[in-house]
C-alpha cells in the first residue's frame, strides 16, 4: 500500500503545476473561452510538446503507455486551473476508443495526428432519450453493398464542433434499449450528410449537436466487432469519468482555498468573517468534502484496471459521491462570497459552474449511486 | 501509488482472523451471534485471550508489552476485530491513561500500573466531563488540595463509562484557582475503591447502563498517584485525547453493521419483494456504503503516511465527525428496515441467559435501543462541534 506519487509522476505535477500557474490566469481564460476556437491551438501545441497528448496510448501506438495515476495527476492539475483545452473529449474519449477497437490501419491513419495535437476527434454517443444509459442508442447503421449507411442524432458532443473526426455510435442489431447490437464508425466531419450545431457550455468548453442524415461509410469505417461496443464503450466512459473526478478534487481544492483567503481577508462587523463559527463549520464541511472526493478518486483510479465489477463499484461510488460533495463545495463557496461570489469577475463561479457541469457528464449522482446498488448489492429477482 | 494490501499484510490479516475464530469463547461467540450485550466478564476473558498471545496493546511499544505492529497492521487488526464482532478491549486503560503513564509518569507508576492494564487486573475509567463542564472542559470544578502526602479531593464527574466496573480512575482535579483555567489543572490517578467515592447509574434512554456520576467526598490520594508535574495537567489531557480518537471511525465494526443492515433489507419484505428490491430503501443503503469507503480511504490514506513514519495530525478530529455520522446512519436504517418490530421493548432479551421465544424476527429486538444508544456517538470524546472547532483552527487557520 502506498498513497504517493512515483518521482516521475511528481515530475509531471510540478510540470502541469508551472503550466497551470504561469500560463493560465483566469483573464487569459476568459479570452480562450470567447475565441473562435475556444481554447488556445499553441497551448495545444505545448501539450503535445510536453507529451501530454501521448501519456494515455500504448507505446505501439506511438504513445507514452502512462497509466490512469498519470491522468489522474493531469486532469486534478487541469482541474485547479480550470483548463478548457479539450483533453477529455479528444483524448480520453475520441481517440481513447479508436485505440481500444481500432485496427492497426485504422489506428495509424488518425493517432499520430492527435498525439502531434494536428487532428480532433470526438465520440458522438449520446442521445437525447438516453439521458445516462449508455445502452440507449437509437442511431441506425444499416449494411448496404459496400458500406453502411447511418441515421440518426448525437447531443452534447464535447469538441464536436472542432472535430475533424467523430466516432459514432449506431444501432446494427436489436432494439432502443439493447446491450447487444450497438456498432461504432468512424465519420469524417466533413462527410455528406452530416451537420453540425456547436455552441459554448456554460462551464466555458465547446460542444456540438450533430444530426447524421443517411451518412454513407465504408465498410472499414467500423470499429471493433460489428454490435459488441458496448463493453469498450463502458469501460472508456469509466475512464473518463475518473478524469473528471480528479479535475473536480482540483476545482474543489481550489474553491475551498479561495474561500479560506477571503474568509480570512473581508471583514463585517469590525472582524474577519473567519472568525464566525457558523462559517468556520461549513468551511470544515468543504474540508472535509474535498479530502473524501480525493480518497474516492484514488480508489476509482487504481480501481480502472480491475475486473469489470470491481470496477463500476468504485467509479461509481466516486462519481456518485463528488457529484454531492461538489454541489456543497461550489454551493458554500458562493455562499461565502456572498454578493462578490455572485459575479462573472470573480473566478469562483467558473470555478462552480465547472464543477457542477461535471455531476452531469457520464452520469450524475443519482445515476451513479443505482448503478453502485446494482453491482453491489444482492437483489433477488422474483 | 498502490492501494492494495501487501502479501504480509494479508498474511496478517488471516492470521488475525483464525486466531478470534480458534480462540474466542462458545459463550462469547453466541452473544455475538446474537448481538446481547456483553458483561464484564466477558471483555476481561477475551482481554486474557489475547492477553496471553501478546495482542492487548497494538497502539504501545514492544518495551511496555505492545505488540510492535506498524500502524498498518495495528488498522487491519482492528478492522478485522471490528468485523468479527468480538468485545473490544476496553479502551480507558489501553487507548488512553496507558499512553500518558508511557509519556509523562513516573518510573513507579510504569511499573505499577502499564503491567496491570495489559492483563486486565485493573479496570480504569475516565474521570474527565463535569455536571457543568461538557465541552468547556478546561472549566472543571473537582478540587484536589495537598494536605501533607496526600490530595483531598472534593467533587464530581459525570458520564463516567464503566466506572461501576473500575479499580482506577484517572482523573482532571483543579490544584489552583486562581490562575488561567487550563494552568491550574493536575492529573491523578485514584483508587476507585478509596474511602469518599460513591458511583451512581445514569440510565440512558435506550435502558441501558454504561455511564455513571462518580461523587468524591474528602477522597484521600496519596502524591505519588500525581502524574507529571502539579498544574500542568491540561497538557496530559490534550495528549489523550487525540489517543482517545484514534480508531475511532471503527472502520471494522461499521462494516459489520452495514453487512447486517443489508442481510435484514434481504429478510425483510415490502410490497411481495425483499426490502432491498426497493430502489428507494436500497439508494439509502448504496449511499452510506459509498460514504464508509470514503471514510475508509480518508483513514487508509492517514494510516498509509504514519506507516512511512509521518506523525498523524488532524486527521483524526476528521474520522472522528464522520465515523460517528455513520455509525448514526446505519443504525437509523437498521431501525428503519424493520418497521412496525421497532417497536417492542424487552430488556430482558439483550442479556444472556435469555431463552424466550423472541417477539418479531429474532434480528429485531436491539435494534431501536441501538439506535437510541448511538446518538452519543457524535457527543462523545469531544462533541463533532467541538471537533470541527479544532479544524477550523488547527488545519483551517481560522
Amino acid at each position: 500500500m502506498d498513497y504517493t506519487l512515483s518521482d516521475e509522476q511528481r515530475l509531471l505535477q510540478d510540470s502541469v503545476t508551472r503550466f497551470v500557474t504561469d500560463k493560465y490566469s483566469l483573464d487569459i481564460r476568459r479570452t480562450l473561452v470567447s475565441s473562435e476556437e475556444g481554447f488556445s491551438l499553441e497551448n495545444w501545441n505545448t501539450f503535445a510538446e510536453l507529451g501530454w497528448l501521448a501519456i494515455p496510448f500504448s507505446e505501439d501506438s506511438g504513445g507514452l503507455g502512462g497509466g490512469p495515476v498519470e491522468i489522474m495527476v493531469l486532469m486534478e492539475a487541469f482541474g485547479r486551473g480550470l483548463v478548457v483545452e479539450p483533453f477529455v473529449s479528444n483524448i480520453l474519449l475520441g481517440a481513447g476508443i479508436l485505440e481500444a477497437l481500432g485496427t492497426e490501419a485504422q489506428k495509424s491513419q488518425i493517432l499520430p495526428g492527435v498525439i502531434a495535437g494536428t487532428e480532433f476527434i470526438s465520440l458522438g454517443h449520446v442521445e437525447a432519450q438516453a439521458r445516462f444509459n449508455l445502452g440507449d442508442v437509437l442511431t441506425t447503421a444499416q449494411l448496404e453493398k459496400g458500406g453502411y449507411r447511418i441515421s440518426g442524432q448525437k447531443i452534447v458532443v464535447f469538441g464536436g464542433d472542432k472535430a475533424d473526426k467523430f466516432v459514432i455510435s449506431a444501432r446494427s442489431a436489436g432494439q432502443q434499449r439493447d446491450n447487444e447490437g450497438i456498432s461504432l464508425f468512424v465519420i469524417d466531419s466533413k462527410a455528406p450528410g452530416v451537420s453540425l450545431r456547436g455552441y459554448q457550455t456554460i462551464d466555458g468548453f465547446r460542444a456540438a449537436d450533430i444530426k447524421l442524415d443517411n451518412v454513407i461509410v465504408d465498410k472499414d469505417a467500423i470499429l471493433g466487432k460489428e454490435g459488441e461496443a458496448l463493453s469498450t464503450l463502458e469501460r472508456i466512459a469509466d475512464q473518463a469519468t475518473t478524469a473528471v473526478c480528479a479535475e473536480a478534487v482540483g476545482i474543489m481544492d481550489s474553491l475551498h482555498e479561495q474561500t479560506l483567503e477571503y474568509l480570512n481577508t473581508r471583514e463585517q462587523f469590525g472582524v474577519k468573517l473567519g472568525t464566525f463559527q457558523a462559517l468556520q463549520h461549513r468551511s470544515v464541511d468543504m474540508f472535509i468534502a474535498c479530502q473524501e472526493a480525493r480518497s474516492m478518486t484514488y480508489l476509482a483510479t487504481l480501481s480502472l484496471n480491475k475486473p469489470r465489477s470491481e470496477r463500476i463499484r468504485a467509479v461509481s461510488a466516486a462519481k456518485s459521491h463528488i457529484g454531492n460533495a461538489g454541489r456543497l463545495v461550489g454551493q458554500e463557496a458562493v455562499q461565502m462570497h456572498g454578493g462578490m461570489g455572485m459575479t462573472e469577475e470573480l473566478a469562483v463561479g467558473h470555478y462552480f459552474k465547472r464543477l457542477t457541469m461535471i455531476d452531469t457528464m457520464f452520469g450524475n449522482s443519482d445515476h451513479h449511486l443505482e448503478r453502485f446498488g446494482l453491482v453491489t448489492h444482492k437483489i433477488n429477482e422474483t | 501509488m498502490n492501494l492494495n494490501y501487501s502479501e504480509a499484510d494479508q498474511t496478517f490479516r488471516t492470521e488475525v482472523q483464525n486466531f478470534i475464530r480458534d480462540n474466542m469463547p462458545s459463550a462469547i461467540q453466541a452473544k455475538i451471534d446474537k448481538n446481547q450485550k456483553f458483561a464484564k466478564e466477558d471483555y476481561l476473558t477475551w482481554q486474557k485471550v489475547l492477553y496471553e498471545r501478546g495482542w492487548v496493546a497494538p497502539n504501545w511499544p514492544v518495551e511496555f508489552g505492545g505488540t510492535g505492529w506498524s500502524p498498518l497492521e495495528a488498522h487491519i487488526f482492528d478492522e478485522e476485530i471490528g468485523l468479527s464482532g468480538s468485545p473490544r478491549v476496553l479502551p480507558f486503560g489501553v487507548m488512553m491513561v496507558g499512553p500518558v503513564i508511557m509519556e509523562f509518569g513516573s518510573k513507579e507508576q510504569k511499573e505499577l500500573y502499564l503491567p496491570r492494564i495489559l492483563s486486565g487486573e485493573d479496570i480504569w475509567c475516565q474521570g474527565y466531563s463535569e455536571p457543568g463542564s461538557g465541552s468547556d472542559l478546561a472549566s472543571l470544578k473537582t478540587r484536589a488540595v495537598r494536605s501533607g502526602e496526600e490530595y483531598v479531593v472534593n467533587g464530581s464527574k459525570i458520564w463516567t463509562t464503566s466506572a461501576h466496573w473500575a479499580d482506577m480512575i484517572f482523573c482532571l482535579v483543579r490544584t489552583n484557582p486562581d490562575v488561567k483555567k487550563q494552568e491550574g489543572i493536575s492529573f491523578l490517578l485514584i483508587d476507585m475503591h478509596s474511602p469518599g467515592i460513591s458511583v451512581h447509574p445514569i440510565i440512558t434512554m435506550d435502558g441501558g447502563h454504561e455511564v455513571n456520576q462518580v461523587f468524591f467526598g474528602d477522597v484521600r490520594v496519596p502524591v505519588e498517584n500525581l502524574v507529571g508535574e502539579e498544574d500542568k495537567g491540561w497538557t496530559y489531557a490534550k495528549f489523550l485525547l487525540k489517543h482517545e480518537r484514534a480508531g475511532i471511525a471503527a472502520i471494522g465494526s461499521q462494516k459489520r453493521q452495514l453487512h447486517r443492515l443489508k442481510e435484514i433489507a434481504n429478510a425483510e419484505q415490502s410490497n411481495g419483494v425483499p426490502l432491498i428490491n426497493e430502489s428507494r430503501f436500497r439508494d439509502k443503503i448504496s449511499k452510506v456504503e459509498i460514504d464508509l469507503m470514503a471514510l475508509e480511504y480518508t483513514e487508509l490514506r492517514a494510516v498509509s503516511a504514519a506507516n512511512q513514519g509521518n506523525v498523524p495530525g488532524t486527521e483524526v478530529n476528521l474520522l472522528k465527525i464522520r465515523g460517528s455520522e455513520m455509525q448514526q446512519k446505519i443504525s437509523e436504517l437498521l431501525v428503519e428496515a424493520i418497521g412496525y418490530y421497532a417497536n417492542p421493548f424487552v430488556p430482558d432479551s439483550f442479556q444472556s441467559g435469555w431463552n424466550e421465544e423472541s417477539i418479531g424476527p429474532d434480528y429485531a429486538a436491539t435494534l431501536a435501543p441501538e439506535y437510541f444508544n448511538w446518538r452519543k456517538s457524535s457527543i462523545y470524546a469531544g462533541s463533532n462541534e467541538i471537533q470541527k472547532n479544532i479544524i477550523s483552527k488547527m488545519v483551517l487557520g481560522l
